[in-house]
Order: structure tokens, then C-alpha cells, then sequence
């Protein structure tokens, strides 16, 4: 017998009847209570589109939430810990917020839409944090997750497909900006930023408009290989990329249960993105404290020997444990095989070597290596491409 | 530089007593109060025409006597009335008097007039035990100094010293409701109620509520702080407020009435001075508020000059009291059925019984008025006849289990709700409704206009365990220092909490100079 | 011949436990029961033909799983299903559905308020936090600290340190949990009336507070501690009844060579010599052991079979305050088939939960001020459940065994005892809330059968009907419970040991009182410890 309340069962984007025609591979997940595909047709060839060609992944279910009011600016300032004013209109700032207690929350990008007009994306749910945040502003926040579809297209021809969409002049769009077009109606935003650490865009229409866009973006594509790509190749490529993840690379402060579980910026190789010259904003006193005294934890990038992912390795300095590692792979296009670890201090500076236990299978036999890995200090994969404006044909 | 090294936001006794310590240690401290008169809730009105009252707190009752002593306030002009035995009145006129360690009338027999000597040592050892961590900084209990450290051990030592037996009586009942420990102690209803009074009164909470034990030790520390029962300050609790703004200056402090301050000033990095309602900003190193936390923190500081958790912290501290104030001006000296002329200026309580006293909550939980109050009263015109014109009396009364907000609104509830008290009083004081000429019912909300008390609060928030010792008021902000730098509290929102008894103010000002925050 | 050397008194899921633990360590040992059948206050009776009900305590969760495996229960006959979720109906035709999936439990709080929704998560971490400092003590002896004893001081400052270790701000807002109540604990995350009636129902059930009273958010926390194979705060059914859990106990028990004796009454502990001696029981039988351990309430074990003169003062005194507090009734119902409710499919599964009506804290705060008032709740709170929908044991195909615990129902009504009417009135209360909700349930009632705390106390010998045998406030929990300095099983009588619910850790079907106090009276034996540790848990 069926259990009959549907009202709960998992959502669909609006793309889904695009998605669902795509995915030949009928493999799904739930993201976020979204039914979503982890793979279209092969994970790998998935990934090489947004290496080479492009990539085109429904990201809907992200979080949403508008920001209006007189105070939008002055809030968001004490939200996140980057000074609010450098995002000029129509550019998005990668940002991320902490409790009081100085300890990461979740990450996200900021939409400056208008004066006092922002978009938070994030991947966590925020409305409780968010909601806490607006006493003492006159701001308002909308949760506009389902009022807003949206598509990451990336990859090296991923200019060229909108441009052909009806998006003039994308070329000349900086990283991080944003530009509005119009499509069959209605609106259509374009932001050049992404997951994947390519040249991409990510596109924003009304649901209204998702099954159109779709159609026209593959139909336009075609020449230029468009694929679309699922949860399983996006994660290679933003591990690829030097890209965190909320409950992979760190856990969200506010579900924490056991002390001394969750991270600072400072901890998670973020500390660039808190400036403490910007106006007061939340957990800046603790940071201001940790900088004093010191972090308990170093985030590393770390180039491991062979060709064994480190996943959930745990990290040696001699016959000590002094790091787990919380994100690895085998990087397709660096060629390379990477691990994000959390390291005790003091060890994990630039440069140093370190080994991974990795415990791996074949055919249901364990083996445990011990790989050397060395501590890297940028990501694997950096594509000029990313930063090039105007935007490279393919 | 700045103009001061510290501003003090309230010249109510707290704000007083703190400003004179920190003067006292040559200090340069100005002291802002929006009100016209020094005192705070310790303040004199004229209420109607010749007829002056203590129109919030009306007594004196657990006041710390080292303050009196440090600050000469006899010098300053302090002058107590007599200390006063409680008289709980019965319908009968067969009246229960509560004198000291002694009971009698109302047909108490001599089992409950033992087992009140034993209650009474009881909780003498036990508010014994709560001074001592009164007269201090409460302690941090993690990231301990030695203060806190020494604290601790000081309190490890007095637990020790209770003796095994009663360190697990107290282990027992400090968290529990007033209405189990009268029922294990008496047999008495009247003798209960009227001690569960104690408990409730300046509350949201009624005698079935745990910590209610807590809130009647927090009242029997008076005897510790050296202060031998109930008193009213003669010229009215004002003069008590002026006598402690006349010692604050002659410690040195500057004070300032009439003088809003609308804002507390912050840099990103710390507090540095507050804007006043002429819009005058004054800077000092310091600002020391004895506003409550909210006023302080939400009002004052304002949410966004603070971190949200911190923001969160503020909007989740309860702070509303079910207590209002009943003045009634009189042609003449009422007359209570069984009571000499002489007892008259006794504290006279009235108590429904503790199950009464229960159900007179229910209403109030959900925005109602109740049909059964408590009376805290007191007749000050007997003993400081120049409160009145001659040969005519105020009563002033402590009426408890009143809405913060009724859902029909003050206006249509106030008339109705005054005439019910009125009549309460008149089963006890027959032809007293004849007598009144004018009369005044001060509700919860009105303190909070008059007085900036957010919620009518006297305690200057709930005070149950959860918000005290501690965690007064809340995490993060203890110890006197709040988690935004250079902003103080010295307030009843601070350990050890309200009913005058001066300690925040004292303490906090010890804990500044420990600090060397100055 | 009977000289046994342990006796335990009373035959509930403690009692048993107890013996079980002892007779394992090859004591001989005797367990003495009142009533003609075993289980005490978790039993399984038929007493309507075809129907099967929990008539005492329905659910479990609590029942600590090291003693399940150790005793190894599951090969005795018991099985515990979980049943996962619950519902609030609401008086608009909604309902609010607690799904124990994750996900499923954001989206159907996402229904009522996104930022609830949101906010649940911040709510499990602070509340898991608080579970996860309580459970280890669950299998443990609490510490006196009043004590200075070596035990006694390790284990307090272990306990200190876990509490330290926490922070100086967590460990503030761990008090402030410990004291305050549910419904202020609950207002700093939610706010939606339904989903906040919804979960403060766990820190009232069984319980003389309300919703607003201090001490609350901690009876929250015991509905909370258990778990059903890991998933803390899970709760399930034995299949069979809670009677299941009674049995498989009694066959560990007799498997170590234990005992059991039914209709033997108790009515006095002999003492000699300072010591106890045994037991006589009202028919003047005597049984003779060095060890009397009492599975009955502490008021029962202090003040009825015990001979005062073989008391300190204090202990009387202690056992006179110990508050054991009415507070709950129930009904249990034989169904001619499954009922419907207002907005509800009934092929949800939320209908094998737990399903209450109370819709806001308001609603739970009235019907308290009744209980205060001395009369049963005009508007109750009630924690209904249909095992029938989870267990087919309970009743024949088709048809449906309906539980329901009610609160709150006075120990006496205004002031007097219960009287048949005043049950009828109770019963019509509880039927007319459920069938403000449910159009067919009035119809299809075959057999009722009303449990005020009289027949509670009158069956089962549980002191006013109090389901934990003794309220879960702090002044009775962890080294208060039952009284200070008595803590740790051992009466002021040598050889004479405590092993209730009202022992610690409480009531709740966890059976930790029973083999906590086994441990304690092997070790003054000096016999070897047969009873498990608890679980590390991390």
C-alpha cells in the first residue's frame, strides 16, 4: 500500500521533464528535497563536457533568499564576514557567514541586484539564521527558492551557446558580474560565476520560463557539444577546482552537536574572506580572538602520490594522526590526485609532506597504503579561462 | 580623551550605588537619567492632590547594610521607618502576625509555630549561603580566573559547612515550587500563603512554579545583607533615591536628570559614550547601564550594533511581571476588621489560598484579569504623616497576578479591575470604598512607560534559576561585562537581580576597578 | 524450605531485571508478585476477547539495549518494532506529521513554517547535545556529592568534566536547559503553535507540570535518551505488548534458576538485628534472604511494608515529601475497525504514531490549570496510539486495539476519591476529544476499558498512578532520586536495596533502576559484577 501523503514527497525543479528525458542513466538523489540526477548518461564524459565543451547543470534547488529594505546592506554587512560595500551592483561576491562564536555556517554568493536589492545563494537552508539576523534592520527577506529557476552552464564554449540564447555581449561580462536579458518575455539574469572553476555562467529565468530555455540551450548547444551534468560530475570538478562544500568539508555550526566540531574561516583556509576593517559583523570579536591566539585547525590542498583517492583518509606525520581528510579525488584534466584534510596545528603549512592511510578495494580486498602527499597552495586545476575578459570563443 | 571615564545610564538606586563606588575610587563618572528625579523605582509622586506615595517599590527590605556604611546614606540623609511585623489578614478578623521568628493568631497551633523556626533556620542557612555568592561576581564556571576560582571555593566551603543533612535539603528544594516545601513544613493554609506571597510577589509565576524556593531565598537574604525586616523609608522610597544621589556626588559623580539618553554610541570596536535626547553626545571609556537588559541592549544599543546570536540571546530573555500598583488616597484612617489603629501601619498583606493564589495565574497566562489578587499594603501616612494632607492617609499596595497586556486593553480594563481590588479590600476593610478620594492602579505596562522597565519587570527579568546566578542575564553577557566592549550593566538584570537590594551596582563597580577597566 | 538469598519484591520489568542480574551471579533469588501475573505496570492482557492492550505502559524506547542484548532478550521472545512518527491534528482540519525521516520531517514542517522548518535542525543539535550528556549515566550509579569517597568523588568529578568540557557557554545554556521549561525552550526555536504543541507534549507526559512550568525541558529530554536500535528518540512497540518485555525478562530470569512467585503479597520486610531478613506477606507466609530488594514506589517500599521503627526519622520524613504525582489516565479501546480523521488519509502512515489533538501550548497550559484545580482536563492532552496498525497480535484482522494515555487526570478529584461517576466523566472527555476529530470513532467502540490513577494504583500499586513512580523534577533525578543520600540503592536497612522507577535513572521502561541496583548489591556481596556497562556513545 502506498504511502499516501504526497504532500511530502520530494519536489521537482522546474526543468525536471528536460531532466528526466536527459537522464538516460535513471540514476537520482535527493539534493535539498529535490529529485535530482547524480549522473545523466556517465559521470566521466559528464565531467569532460565542462572541461571542454559545456556543461549544464540545474541548480534550483540551491537556496534563495531576497533581501530588501533600507537597511539590505547594513544586514548583510553584519551577516557575512566581507565588506558588503566592494560588491558594486549587478556583481556577486562568494561570501560566507559565522555564528558568534566565529565558527562557519555555511557559504554562499551574494547577488547585488539593485542599491538595496541582494540575492543570497546558498547551499544550506538559512531562513531561521536569516530571520534571527533582521532585529534592529528594517529589511525584508523572501525566501524565493521556488520563484527562481536556475541553470549552471559551464565550460569553454558555454560563452558562445548563450550568446547565441540572445545574450549580447556576454564576452565582455566580468567574472563575478552580472547581466540581464530578456527571453521569450520574461527576464533572464546571467551571472558569470560557478562551481566548476572554468568559464561559466550561471542563468536565473522564472520557472515559467525553464522548460523554454531549456529546449532553446540544447537546441543552440548541439553544435557546440552541450551536455547536461549531474551531482557526481559537478563534485569532481569543484574538488578539482578548490571549492568547499557545507557538510563534506565542514559542518554547518548550528548543527553541530559535539564540541569543537565546527570551523572557523581561519580553519578552512577562508580567512581571506573576512575582513576586519568592514563594519562589525557576527563572530568578529571570536575571530579577533583566534587571529591572537591561533586556529586549532589548517585547511589543505593535498597532492597525494598514486593514483588512489584518499577518501576519508586519515593524515600521518610519522606514525601521528594529525589530519582526517574530508573531500578526495583523482582529477581527470590536472591529472592529479588531491584530498582537502583538515590538519591539526601546527602541522600543515605549505609544503609540508605528510602521508594519507588510505584503505581501498578491489574485489572485496582491503588494502592499506600509506601515500606520501604533499601540502599544495592553490588549487590543481586553475583555467585561465575563468578570469579572461572578454571571454574566450571556446 | 573622553569627557568622563564612565557614563552611567540611570540614577535609579543601582546606577547610584555604582557611580558612588567608582567616584569613591576617583573616578570620573557621570551618571544620565531620563527622569527628573534621582531613584529610579525608588521614587515619591504625588499622586493626587497632598497625597505623595512610593509609587513602584514601596519597601525596604533587604537593602545591604555594608553599602549604607561605605556611602554613609544616614549622613546623606537615609532615614528607615521602623521595622515592620506582617500581618496576613483574614476574613474572620482573627489575623496571622508574622513577627520575626514568631507566629501568631489565626488559630496557629504550636506545632506550626515550631515548625516556622525550623523553616526559618532552614532558609536562614540557606540565604546564608546565597549572600555569599551575592556579595561576589558570579562565577565562571569553564574559563575560571582565580576570583572565580576563589568564589568557588568560598561557596565549596559554605556548602561544606551547611553539614551533610541540610546540604541535601537544599540540594532538594532549591529548584522546586514554594507549594511543596509549605506543604512538607505546615498545616497552616494562611501561614503557607502567606509566606508563598514572598515567592510570587515581582514574578510571572504563581506558588506551583519550580524555582519558586529560588525566588523566596533570593527575598530572605535581606537578613544577611543586614537588614532586620520590612521597612519603609520615611519621606517616601524618593527620599531614599536622593539620599543616594546626594552621597553618589559627594563621592564626586556627576548626575544629570532630565537627561534621556537615546543611544549608547559604538565604534566597530567598542562602546565609546551615548547620545542624549537633545542630541548632545557625551564620550566616556565606559557606559555602565543599570537599564534592564532590554532597554540596555535592544533600545539602547540597538540589535544591530551587536552579534545576532547575541541579538537572539536579548529577544529570548523573559522579562514580564504580573505585579501592579494599588494607590488610594483616604479622607480618613480606614479600618480593617481586627486590627487595632496601631497595627495599621504593620505590613498588612491579603492572600488567597495557595491554591488561590494558583488560580489567580491562570488568567493572567492568558491575558485576562483574575478575580482573586494578592495585597502587599501599606498605610506610610501613619508613619510619616507628611505624606498626606492632615488627617487624611494614603494606602499603597503590591497587587499581584495582574496582565502584563489584557486582551480587552487597558483602557476598559483598568476602571474594572480597579474597582474589583477595591472591593477585595473592602472583606477585609469594610467602608474603605467610602473613603477614597482618589485612587490610582499602576499596571505592569505603566512601570514599563514611567520607569523604562521592559515588561513592568522589577527583578529586571524573570527571576527563575535559568536567568540567574550564572546565566544573569544570559550567556556570554555575565559577570557584569556584556560581549560588546566598554558596555557594562549594573542593573537587577545583572547577578544577583532586583528587589533592592544594591548588589549589582556595588558589584559591578568592584568588578570594573578588579578589571581595571578604568 | 524457603530461604532464598535475594528477594525482590514486586515483579515489574525492574524487579525482574534485578533478579535476573542477581540469580545470573548464582544467587539464589525468589521474585514475589501481588497480582496473579507478572509485569507489574508492563503487561499485555486480554481483556476483551481477541484484544491484546498494553494497559499499563504502551511504548518503548528507554529499555536500555545493553540490557536487551546481555539478558539476551530477543532470544527470550522479544521484539521490538519501531513505529516512527506521530501526528498533532489541528481544530482547522490540518494536522501537523512528525515523520521520523529527515527530510520528510523538514518538508512536512516546511508545510506549516519554512523558518521552523530551518530552525529544527539548531533544535536537534542543542537538544541531542543534552542526550548525549544524560545517556551515560543511564547505566551508572550516581555519584553523592555529599559524599567523600573515593568512588564517589572520581565519579563526581568525571562528572564534573564532562560538563566543563563543554565550554563555558554551553555548559550556561546546559543548565538553563536543566531549569527551565518546555514551552520557554521551545519559543526560542519555533514559531508555529502546532509543531511547538506538538514536541512539548514529551515534557509533560507522565508529569504533575505544564508546559510553562520550570523543569519541563528536562522531561522532554527523557522521552528523548532512549533509543530503538540507535536512533536515539525513537520509539517502538513490543511485539506482543509490553507484556512481551515482562516475559522475555521472566524467562532470563528463570533461565538463571530465578524464582517467581505470583499472588504472594507483601506485607512487611523483616528486619533483625538491624538487618532485613526476609519478607512476610499477608497470608503469613514468610520468605527468608539476607537480600530484600523493593521494586515498589519509595512511598510504598518506606511507608507501607516497611515497620517504621526500623526507619531513621529522616527516611519517613523523606518518604512522605517524595512526590509522586497523579497526573495521567488511560483508556484502552477495542476497535471494531480502523478510525478515520479529519484531514488525515487513513493509509498514512503516520497513523501507526503517536496522534494528539492539543494544537497549541495554550491548549496544554489549560489543561493543566484543570489538574491544578483538582479535576481531570476539560480539554486533555492525550498520546494516542493504534499498535494494532504495527503489530497484528494485538487484535483480530481488520480490526483495532486503540491506546490512550491522557493527561491530566487528578490523583483525587477535588479533594476526594474517584468516584464511578467521576470515571465516566473522565472517559466522556477523552471520547469527545477524539471524536471531535474523528466522525467514526464514536461508532466503532466494542469494549473500553477506563483507567483513572485510582485503578492504576489499585492494579499495579503504582502510588497515585504515576507512571514514573516519582516526578522526573530535579530535586528527585540523578543522585536526588529518590531522596539525597539515598541514591545509590541501599536503603538505611542493611541488606534491604531499592530497584524501582523510582530509583535512578526514572520511569520509561529502561530496566537500568533494576540492574543498577543488582550491581550495587553485588558488590556488597563481593560477588562478581554481572551487569553490563553502559554503551559508549559517541
Amino acid at each position: 500500500m502506498s504511502d499516501v501523503s504526497r504532500d511530502t514527497m520530494l519536489l521537482t525543479t522546474p526543468f525536471h521533464s528536460r531532466v528526466e528525458a536527459m537522464c538516460d542513466l535513471n540514476d537520482w538523489g535527493n539534493w535539498m528535497g529535490y529529485t535530482t540526477p547524480n549522473a545523466y548518461f556517465d559521470v566521466e564524459l559528464e565531467y569532460f563536457a565542462v572541461r571542454s565543451t559545456t556543461g549544464v547543470f540545474d541548480l534550483s534547488p540551491m537556496n534563495k533568499y531576497r533581501v530588501t529594505g533600507p537597511d539590505a546592506q547594513r544586514y548583510l554587512d553584519r551577516l557575512i564576514t566581507r565588506d558588503v560595500s566592494k560588491i558594486g551592483v549587478d556583481r556577486v561576491g562568494y561570501a560566507i557567514w559565522c555564528d558568534d562564536n566565529g565558527q562557519v555556517m555555511d557559504d554562499g554568493t551574494i547577488f547585488r541586484l539593485g542599491e538595496q536589492d541582494y540575492r543570497i545563494c546558498s547551499y544550506q537552508r538559512a531562513d531561521d539564521w536569516l530571520a534571527w539576523n533582521t532585529l534592529g534592520f528594517d529589511v525584508t527577506i523572501e525566501n524565493e527558492s521556488e520563484a527562481v529557476a536556475g541553470l549552471a552552464v559551464q565550460g569553454p564554449t558555454s560563452c558562445t551557446v548563450l550568446t547565441l540564447l540572445g545574450c549580447t555581449d556576454l564576452n565582455q561580462l566580468k567574472p563575478f558580474g552580472i547581466a540581464h536579458y530578456s527571453f521569450e518575455g520574461r527576464p533572464l539574469m546571467v551571472s558569470r560565476t560557478g562551481f566548476t572553476g572554468d568559464l561559466g555562467y550561471e542563468v536565473w529565468v522564472p520557472p515559467e520560463s525553464a522548460e523554454a530555455l531549456w529546449d532553446q540551450l540544447f537546441e543552440l548547444g548541439r553544435d557546440y557539444l552541450i551536455k547536461p551534468i549531474g551531482s557526481h560530475a559537478l563534485e569532481l570538478a569543484r574538488i578539482e577546482a578548490g571549492f568547499l562544500q557545507a557538510n563534506v568539508d565542514f559542518m554547518p555550526a548550528e548543527e553541530v552537536v559535539r564540541v569543537g566540531r565546527t570551523r572557523s574561516p581561519f580553519e578552512l583556509g577562508l580567512g581571506w574572506l573576512v575582513d576586519f576593517k568592514k563594519p562589525l559583523f557576527n563572530g568578529r570579536s571570536a575571530l579577533l580572538k583566534e587571529q591572537e591566539k591561533g586556529s586549532r585547525y589548517r585547511f589543505a590542498m593535498l597532492d597525494v602520490e598514486g593514483n588512489k583517492p584518499a577518501e576519508h583518509s586519515f593524515i600521518l606525520r610519522g606514525n601521528k594522526q594529525v589530519g582526517t581528510v574530508t573531500s578526495a579525488a583523482w582529477c581527470p584534466t590536472a591529472k592529479a590526485n588531491i584530498a582537502y584534510a583538515q590538519i591539526e596545528m601546527p602541522h600543515g603549512a605549505v609544503g609540508d609532506e605528510l602521508v594519507a592511510e588510505i584503505y581501498y578495494q578491489r574485489e572485496l580486498h582491503w588494502t592499506r597504503l600509506l601515500a606520501p602527499c604533499k601540502v599544495i597552495d592553490t588549487p590543481i586545476f586553475k583555467s585561465p579561462k575563468r578570469w579572461q575578459t572578454p571571454a574566450p570563443p571556446h | 580623551m573622553t569627557d568622563y571615564d564612565a557614563i552611567i545610564i540611570g540614577a535609579g538606586h543601582n546606577g547610584l550605588i555604582c557611580a558612588s563606588y567608582l567616584a569613591k575610587a576617583g573616578k570620573h563618572v557621570l551618571v544620565l537619567d531620563a527622569r527628573n528625579e534621582p531613584g529610579g523605582c525608588a521614587s515619591t509622586r504625588e499622586f493626587a492632590p497632598g497625597h505623595h506615595v512610593s509609587d513602584c517599590a514601596q519597601w525596604l527590605s533587604q537593602f545591604d547594610q555594608g553599602i549604607v556604611k561605605d556611602l554613609d546614606l544616614k549622613a546623606a540623609g537615609l532615614k528607615l521607618g521602623k521595622s515592620k511585623t506582617t500581618i496576613s489578614l483574614q476574613s474572620d478578623g482573627d489575623h496571622l502576625v508574622l513577627d520575626g521568628d514568631t507566629i501568631s493568631g489565626a488559630g496557629v497551633d504550636s506545632a506550626d509555630q515550631a515548625a516556622y523556626r525550623d523553616f526559618k533556620n532552614m532558609v536562614r542557612s540557606f540565604a546564608k549561603l546565597m549572600t555569599t555568592l551575592y556579595r561576589s561576581r558570579p562565577p565562571k564556571l569553564v574559563e575560571q580566573n582565580w576570583t572565580d576560582r576563589l568564589t568557588l571555593m568560598k561557596l565549596g566551603l559554605s556548602l561544606k559547612l551547611l553539614g551533610r543533612e541540610r546540604l541535601r535539603d537544599l540540594m532538594r528544594i532549591v529548584m522546586i515550587n514554594i507549594y511543596d516545601v509549605m506543604n512538607e513544613h505546615f498545616s497552616h493554609a494562611a501561614l503557607k500563603s502567606a509566606i508563598a506571597l514572598d515567592a510570587v510577589t515581582g514574578t510571572n509565576m504563581g506558588p506551583r512554579s519550580p524555582n519558586t524556593v529560588y525566588s523566596y531565598l533570593h527575598r530572605a537574604t535581606g537578613e544577611h545583607l543586614g537588614q532586620s525586616g520590612t521597612t519603609q523609608v520615611l519621606g517616601g522610597m524618593g527620599a531614599f533615591g536622593q539620599s543616594l544621589a546626594t552621597a553618589a556626588e559627594k563621592c564626586g559623580a556627576k548626575i544629570r536628570l532630565g537627561s534621556a539618553v537615546t543611544a549608547i554610541v559604538k565604534t566597530e570596536e567598542r562602546v565609546t559614550g551615548v547620545t542624549l535626547d537633545s542630541g548632545e553626545q557625551i564620550s566616556a571609556k565606559l557606559v555602565i547601564s543599570s537599564a534592564d537588559p532590554a532597554t540596555t541592549f535592544r533600545r539602547l544599543l540597538g540589535y544591530h550594533q551587536m552579534e545576532a546570536g547575541m541579538a537572539m540571546r536579548v529577544e529570548c530573555y523573559r522579562s514580564r511581571s504580573g505585579t501592579a500598583k494599588l494607590h488610594l488616597a483616604l479622607s480618613g484612617l480606614p479600618s480593617f476588621t481586627g486590627l487595632s489603629e496601631g497595627q495599621l501601619t504593620e505590613r498588612l498583606v491579603i492572600t488567597p489560598s495557595m491554591d488561590g493564589m494558583e488560580t489567580a495565574l491562570n488568567p493572567m497566562k492568558y491575558r485576562e484579569l483574575s478575580d482573586l489578587h494578592t495585597f502587599d499594603i501599606n498605610i506610610p501616612t501613619l508613619e510619616d504623616p507628611e505624606l498626606a494632607p492632615e488627617g487624611q492617609h494614603s494606602l499603597t499596595a503590591i497587587v499581584h497576578y495582574v496582565p502584563y497586556e489584557p486582551d480587552i486593553g487597558w483602557e476598559a480594563g483598568k476602571p474594572q479591575l480597579l474597582s474589583q481590588l477595591v472591593s477585595e479590600l473592602e472583606a477585609y476593610a469594610p467602608g474603605i470604598g467610602a473613603l477614597v478620594t482618589a485612587s490610582e492602579l499602576v499596571v505592569p505596562s505603566d512601570f514599563e512607560a514611567s520607569h523604562g522597565m521592559t515588561g513592568g519587570s522589577w527583578h529586571h527579568g524573570e527571576l527563575s534559576i535559568d536567568q540567574a546566578l550564572m546565566m544573569r542575564p544570559f550567556p556570554g553577557s555575565t559577570q557584569y561585562a556584556t560581549a560588546v566592549e566598554g558596555l557594562y550593566l549594573c542593573g537587577a538584570g545583572a547577578h544577583p537581580g532586583g528587589g533592592l537590594q544594591g548588589l549589582p551596582g556595588r558589584n559591578a563597580a568592584k568588578e570594573i576597578l578588579k578589571r581595571g577597566a578604568l | 524450605m524457603n530461604q532464598y538469598d535475594a528477594i525482590v519484591i514486586g515483579a515489574g520489568h525492574n524487579g525482574l531485571t534485578n533478579g535476573a542480574y542477581l540469580a545470573k551471579a548464582g544467587l539464589k533469588v525468589a521474585v514475589l508478585e501481588r497480582n496473579p501475573y507478572i509485569g507489574g505496570a508492563t503487561v499485555s492482557r486480554e481483556l476483551h476477547k481477541g484484544w491484546w492492550y498494553s494497559n499499563c505502559s504502551y511504548v518503548s524506547s528507554l529499555l536500555r539495549p545493553e540490557i536487551t542484548r546481555d539478558l539476551e532478550l530477543p532470544r527470550h521472545g522479544l521484539q521490538v518494532v519501531s513505529f516512527g512518527g506521530g501526528a498533532t491534528f489541528t481544530r482547522n482540519g490540518d494536522y501537523f506529521g512528525n515523520y521520523s525521516d529527515h527530510d520528510r520531517h523538514y518538508r512536512e514542517m516546511a508545510r506549516h513554517s519554512k523558518r521552523d522548518a530551518n530552525a529544527y535542525d539548531r533544535y536537534a543539535a542543542d537538544t541531542s547535545l543534552q542526550t548525549k550528556l544524560i545517556r551515560p549515566y543511564l547505566m551508572r550509579t550516581p555519584p553523592d556529592p555529599t559524599s567523600m569517597k573515593p568512588r564517589d568523588l572520581r565519579d563526581l568529578l568525571e562528572f564534573a568534566r564532562s560538563f566543563m568540557d563543554l565550554g563555558e557557554e554551553k555548559l550556561l545554556d546546559t543548565i538553563k536547559f536543566w531549569t527551565a521549561s518546555v514551552g520557554d525552550y521551545l519559543n526560542e526555536y519555533f514559531e508555529t503553535d502546532v509543531i511547538k504543541a506538538h514536541m512539548a507534549g514529551s515534557g509533560i507526559i507522565g508529569t504533575a507540570l505544564g508546559v510553562y512550568s520550570p523543569g519541563t525541558a528536562y522531561v522532554l529530554l527523557h522521552h528523548y535518551m532512549g533509543d530503538v536500535d540507535g536512533n536515539v528518540g525513537a520509539w517502538g512497540f513490543a511485539r506482543g505488548g509490553m507484556g512481551a518485555i515482562a516475559d522475555a525478562l521472566s524467562k532470563a530470569f528463570q533461565s538463571y534458576g530465578g524464582e517467581i512467585f505470583c499472588d504472594a503479597n507483601v506485607d512487611e520486610i523483616i528486619v533483625k538485628n538491624g538487618r532485613a531478613a526476609g519478607v512476610a506477606l499477608k497470608d503469613g507466609t514468610e520468605y527468608k534472604a539476607p537480600i530484600v530488594v523493593s521494586n515498589l514506589d519509595p512511598k510504598r517500599t518506606f511507608l507501607d511494608i516497611t515497620n517504621p521503627s526500623d526507619l531513621p526519622k529522616d527516611v519517613l520524613k523523606k518518604a512522605r515529601n517524595f512526590k509522586i504525582r497523579g497526573s495521567s489516565g488511560k483508556l484502552n479501546i477495542a476497535l471494531d475497525g480502523l478510525p478515520v480523521f479529519h484531514g488525515l488519509d487513513p493509509r498514512n502512515r503516520l497513523m501507526a504514531g503517536d496522534l494528539h489533538f492539543s494544537d497549541s501550548l495554550e491548549r496544554q497550559e489549560r489543561a493543566y490549570d484543570d489538574w491544578k484545580a483538582g479535576t481531570w482536563s476539560k480539554d486533555p492532552y492525550l498520546d494516542m496510539m493504534i499498535p494494532s496498525l504495527t503489530d497484528p497480535t494485538m487484535a483480530p484482522p481488520g480490526k483495532h486495539m486503540m491506546s490512550v494515555f491522557v493527561q491530566y487526570a487528578p490523583p483525587k478529584v477535588e479533594g476526594r476519591e474517584w468516584t464511578d461517576e467521576d470515571k465516566d466523566g473522565f472517559e466522556k472527555s477523552v471520547i469527545d476529544q477524539i471524536s471531535n476529530y474523528s466522525p467514526n470513532f464514536r461508532d466503532l467502540i466494542l469494549h473500553c476499558e477506563t483507567r483513572t490513577p485510582r485503578e492504576i494504583e489499585a492494579e499495579v500499586g503504582l502510588t497515585e498512578g504515576n507512571i514514573f513512580m516519582g516526578e522526573l523534577t530535579f530535586d528527585q533525578l540523578l543522585f536526588n532520586r529518590p531522596f539525597p543520600g539515598y541514591a545509590q540503592y541501599r536503603s538505611p536497612i542493611k541488606g534491604m536495596y531499592m530497584c524501582s522507577s523510582g530509583t535512578h535513572p526514572g520511569g520509561g521502561v529502561m530496566a537500568a533502576p533494576g540492574a543498577n541496583a543488582a550491581r550495587e548489591i553485588l558488590a556488597d556481596l563481593k560477588k562478581p559484577n554481572t551487569v553490563p556497562g553502559g554503551y559508549a556513545d559517541d
